[in-house]
């Protein structure tokens, strides 16, 4: 086997990305094809169905299932306010002190009343969930009812872990180079709104200066898993995020540990220094895998090519990085790729590959151990 | 189909990553598994069409035989000199197997009466509904919603009791009108096993808005479960509706000549029949990198549960957010900082297939495992149960045993046999490391048989079970079972070094004897043999005939060999991580774990 598939995270300076930006249920789509967005436009909205409540109206009046409708005021459809009241009891002679009666818990309408259980269940009116672009770019395509692609030319970095959903904001570099922490004197007041780039590492307290500030994102090599624990107040045990409330969105763009960022990510996020970009934390690696990504809209210098799909596999003389301890973190090329399998440490027998580190030195290591670096 | 007119086989399972095909064919009397091949699975884009991986890994199988199997795309039959075959079986856990959410009336009884007949078709449960789960009815309405299964199992209501529960449920099943997980533009399908009074309200409710099938009450009395009919509808729908929105599914189920399984439901039924053939009581476990699949047979009684997040590289992070980092590292044989263990395993849930490349690291995983088998087994014990709400009709030697109604049905000391599959098991580098994997997780007690399933085919065997028992059984004892050999672990505690067992093996190969003192584990080695053991515990020591009992049994042999089990049950290991740390290093080196 002359190459390896091992895809690896993408860092790309320019390249043309297509984002598809659809609604959950059926909704109305706001732009036509062709036509350009702002990543905070509103592209498609849709109503989502108001929350259900019941009442058991039978319990509470001290009726029988089969004769509710003969205490109900309102029918199925009908509208209903708060405290309303839907249901009581007609007593002997009028007398009004025997009276009871039931008022509706929420404002909305009747969705059914059963004549078995004795129960209403009422709905909440519908709410109306706005579809934003999230990118700056073009409409090239729309699924009627459903929403939009969005094309834009512009760097692409993913990272391999992050937490919190979609922002904007700009780009702002707080440490001088790749290789040190983000402390929580580096984040000044004046970084409210933007995306902070650090370097090896943000502890926890860097992050909640991060937080206090009302940066947008922080983007950094590593953090602790003890931190994330308690930034979030409990352990994530399935990667599957992109929704949690801290008041930030965190990108890792290496791993869990201090891990100097790449030079090649870090040199990529300093040129776009102080241009808009879109950042989502959002992360799932299973069943269709996501990788937290940042996108900066534009082109990054006239003299930048766009690139091309990348082919997926390692070839003797790419750049990998080492994934596994006991070189987590360290980049080398392969020098290579031998296809007998080779018993490792553990005395598993295993598919290897050979790589150059950049102090000259080469280890055997398994393949399944490294990642191509996308550029 | 007879014996006479099945010779050759072929069998594939269509997994989530990898499609697997077997061949089986009859040398003489009994049936062997003859080679084998693999590809990846092709239900995702760009291929989207799941037969390009079987015909692939049928292909594979073609060169290595030399026979030719495939015409194009359609497996020849039968077999003739050397082509074609006799039948061709499938099992499919591909696009995340079956996805099922259940309700019940009452969460300890019809509830978990429908979450056993689900998890028994092979499903994965999301969530469990019902009358008095605790949450309140817009929280249930709203988890309804948000869950997109596959198919519903309702159930509630003992036949001719009250319908007022269950008819609430569907009620509020209507109210949040849950769409299907695949295929939007058609009818979530909605199985009615419950209160047959009931019928009418509910084809009345979820008739027009769902696709309902009814059929017989699942728990029709409270002494008794029906669980097959209901079982038979999910397994009819998963073909007729979950397959068909499958990409090349339709295509799948005309190739082959016995329906397709889910391949957890094979599974089941295979650990089934070796059980009854051997009249054994058998734990089955398949630790994957997301879930992790529990089977047991116990006095008859087949018993399934999918721990849904307990796995090795996907859900590696959730194994230690459940079992706690401290747990994980008890049963490292060096110190090491929490914090270290904690990004290690957040680091492998980020890049999962990524592999163990240093003794250290290995040690980490097999530590990680011991806790995701230990969990799910819990999860298993807590399901696996007789039926909740029955009186007891009680005799008097029941009296002076005190069971209560819904008692575990998992006894480790009645355990016959341990069958371990999935990577960690199946492929650690000695298979010592295997065993005491299940040892130290399970807790194994008394006399234990261990074996694993190297290249997992108790799938292709389970749905080959369907047509033809003999082929799938001899398959199974000839190749798929590694057999480790057999764990013997006194049930009690001592002081270090005191005399708790005399032991005697006889076998073909020769009788051996000794003795096992508290505190010490050991090998003797005996290889894939049958054989006898006659043990003679200390008087507070039980090995299945009761304390200080003596007790005979018969055992068999295998890679690793007997191995004498003397660290006490339960398993306490020192408190102190100085003591702990010398203690796991004693046993490692002992039963040679580790270079």
């Amino acid at each position: 086997m002359a190459h390896a598939y091992s895809p690896g995270l993408k860092v790309v300076p320019f390249i043309t990305l297509r984002k598809k930006r659809m609604l959950p249920i059926p909704g109305k789509v706001l732009y036509e094809k062709g036509k350009e967005v702002d990543a905070l436009d509103t592209v498609a909205q849709t109503e989502l169905p108001g929350k259900v409540f019941s009442v058991n109206v039978v319990n509470r009046l001290g009726i029988e299932p089969s004769e509710i409708r003969n205490y109900m005021l309102k029918k199925e459809g009908d509208q209903v306010k708060k405290d309303e009241v839907i249901a009581e009891t007609k007593p002997f002679l009028g007398l009004s002190f025997l009276k009871s009666s039931i008022s509706s818990p929420i404002t909305g309408t009747v969705e059914s009343i059963s004549e078995i259980t004795g129960q209403v269940l009422f709905r909440e009116p519908p709410k109306i969930l706005p579809l934003h672009a999230y990118i700056k770019g073009k409409i090239v395509e729309v699924e009627e009812n459903f929403g939009v692609v969005i094309e834009a030319d512009g760097t692409f970095i993913q990272g391999i872990f992050g937490i919190g959903g979609e922002v904007n904001g700009e780009i702002k570099v707080a440490v001088d180079s790749p290789d040190v922490d983000l402390k929580p004197e580096d984040i000044k007041e004046e970084y409210r709104g933007k995306v902070i780039v650090g370097g090896r590492h943000a502890g926890l307290e860097s992050i909640k200066k991060a937080i206090k500030v009302g940066a947008s994102a922080v983007v950094v090599g590593g953090i602790h898993d003890k931190d994330l624990r308690e930034i979030l107040g409990y352990d994530i045990g399935v990667a599957v995020t992109g929704t949690e409330k801290i008041g930030i969105t965190l990108i890792v763009t290496e791993g869990f540990g201090h891990i100097p960022m790449s030079d090649y990510t870090f040199k990529l996020l300093k040129s776009r220094e102080g241009e808009k970009a879109s950042v989502s934390g959002a992360t799932q690696i299973r069943a269709g895998v996501m990788r937290p990504e940042i996108i900066i809209p534009g082109a990054p210098g006239s003299d930048v090519k766009k690139k091309e799909e990348s082919r997926g596999w390692i070839e003797v003389g790419d750049q990998v990085r080492i994934i596994r301890e006991p070189h987590f973190g360290i980049i080398g090329t392969v020098t290579q790729l031998p296809s007998e399998l080779q018993a490792i440490a553990t005395e598993s027998n295993v598919r290897v590959l050979e790589v150059k580190l950049e102090n000259g030195s080469k280890i055997v290591i398994p393949r399944a151990n490294v990642e191509i670096i996308e550029k | 189909m007879q014996d006479k007119d099945l010779n050759v086989i072929i069998a594939t399972d269509c997994g989530s990553t990898t499609t697997k095909a077997i061949l089986i064919e009859k040398k003489g009397d009994t049936y062997r598994q003859t080679f084998r091949g693999e590809a990846p699975t092709t239900v995702e884009a760009p291929f989207e069409d799941v037969t390009r991986g079987v015909l692939n890994a049928i292909t594979e199988v073609e060169e290595l035989s030399g026979r030719k199997i495939l015409d194009g795309e359609k497996v020849i039959t039968p077999n003739n000199g050397n082509t074609g075959v006799d039948v061709y079986v499938s099992t499919s856990s591909a696009g995340g197997g079956l996805q099922m959410m259940v309700a019940g009336a009452v969460k300890a009884m019809t509830g978990e009466s429908a979450q056993r007949c689900a998890l028994g078709a092979g499903a994965i449960v999301m969530d469990v509904l019902a009358s008095n789960d605790g949450r309140a009815d817009h929280e249930k309405i709203e988890r309804i919603r948000q869950l997109r299964p596959d198919m519903v199992l309702l159930s509630g209501g003992t036949d001719g009791g009250t319908v007022n529960h269950v008819v609430e449920l569907a009620n509020f099943i209507r109210a949040a009108d849950p769409k299907p997980r695949l295929g939007a533009s058609y009818k979530l399908p909605v199985i009615y096993a419950g209160n047959n009074k009931a019928h009418k309200e509910i084809n009345d409710i979820l008739g027009s808005k769902t696709a309902l099938v009814i059929t017989e009450n699942l728990r029709p009395v409270l002494e008794r479960e029906n669980l097959m009919p209901a079982r038979h509808k999910i397994h009819d729908i998963f073909l007729e509706h979950v397959m068909q929105q499958a990409p090349g599914y339709p295509k799948l189920m005309k190739m082959v000549g016995a329906p397709i399984m889910p391949t957890p439901a094979a599974v089941g039924l295979m650990t089934e029949k070796f059980a009854r053939a051997n009249n054994y009581n058998v734990l089955a476990v398949d630790i994957g990198g997301a879930t992790t699949d529990v089977f047991s047979v116990f006095s008859e009684i087949f018993n399934r549960t999918v721990s849904a997040n307990l796995g090795m590289s996907y859900s590696v992070s959730n194994v230690m957010a459940e079992a706690g980092v401290q747990n994980i590292m008890r049963w490292l044989p060096f110190k090491i900082e929490d914090q270290e263990v904690r990004n290690r395993l957040k680091n492998k849930m980020i890049r999962p297939t990524t592999i163990p490349q240093t003794q250290e690291d290995l040690q980490v995983e097999h530590a990680v495992a011991r806790e995701a088998l230990r969990l799910a087994l819990a999860q298993h014990k807590a399901l696996a149960v007789g039926l909740k709400g029955v009186q007891q009709e009680r005799s008097i030697s029941d009296a002076f045993d005190q069971t209560s109604s819904g008692q575990s049905l998992i006894n480790m000391m009645s355990l016959n046999y341990v069958i371990g599959s999935g990577g960690i098991l199946a492929h650690s580098p000695r298979r010592i490391q295997s065993a005491l994997m299940m040892i130290d997780a399970y807790q194994l007690e008394g006399v234990t048989m261990l074996a694993v399933d190297s290249i997992f085919m108790m799938p292709h065997l389970g749905v080959l079970a369907q047509i033809n028992e003999k082929a799938s059984l001899d398959v199974f004892y000839n190749d798929c079972l590694i057999k480790l050999g057999t764990n013997i672990a006194p049930k009690g505690l001592a002081k270090e070094g005191e005399k708790i067992l005399d032991w005697e093996i006889k076998a073909q190969s020769g009788n051996q004897s000794g003795e096992l003192r508290f505190g010490e584990i050991f090998i003797v080695p005996l290889s894939d043999e049958n054989a006898e053991v006659i043990l003679k515990p200390a008087k507070s020591f039980d090995v299945g005939a009761g304390k200080g009992s003596r007790y005979e049994a018969k055992i068999q042999g295998g890679t690793v060999g007997v191995i004498f089990d003397g660290r006490g049950r339960p398993l306490e290991l020192p408190k102190t991580e100085g003591k702990r740390v010398e203690s796991l290093e004693k046993w490692y080196k002992k039963l040679n774990m580790y270079p």
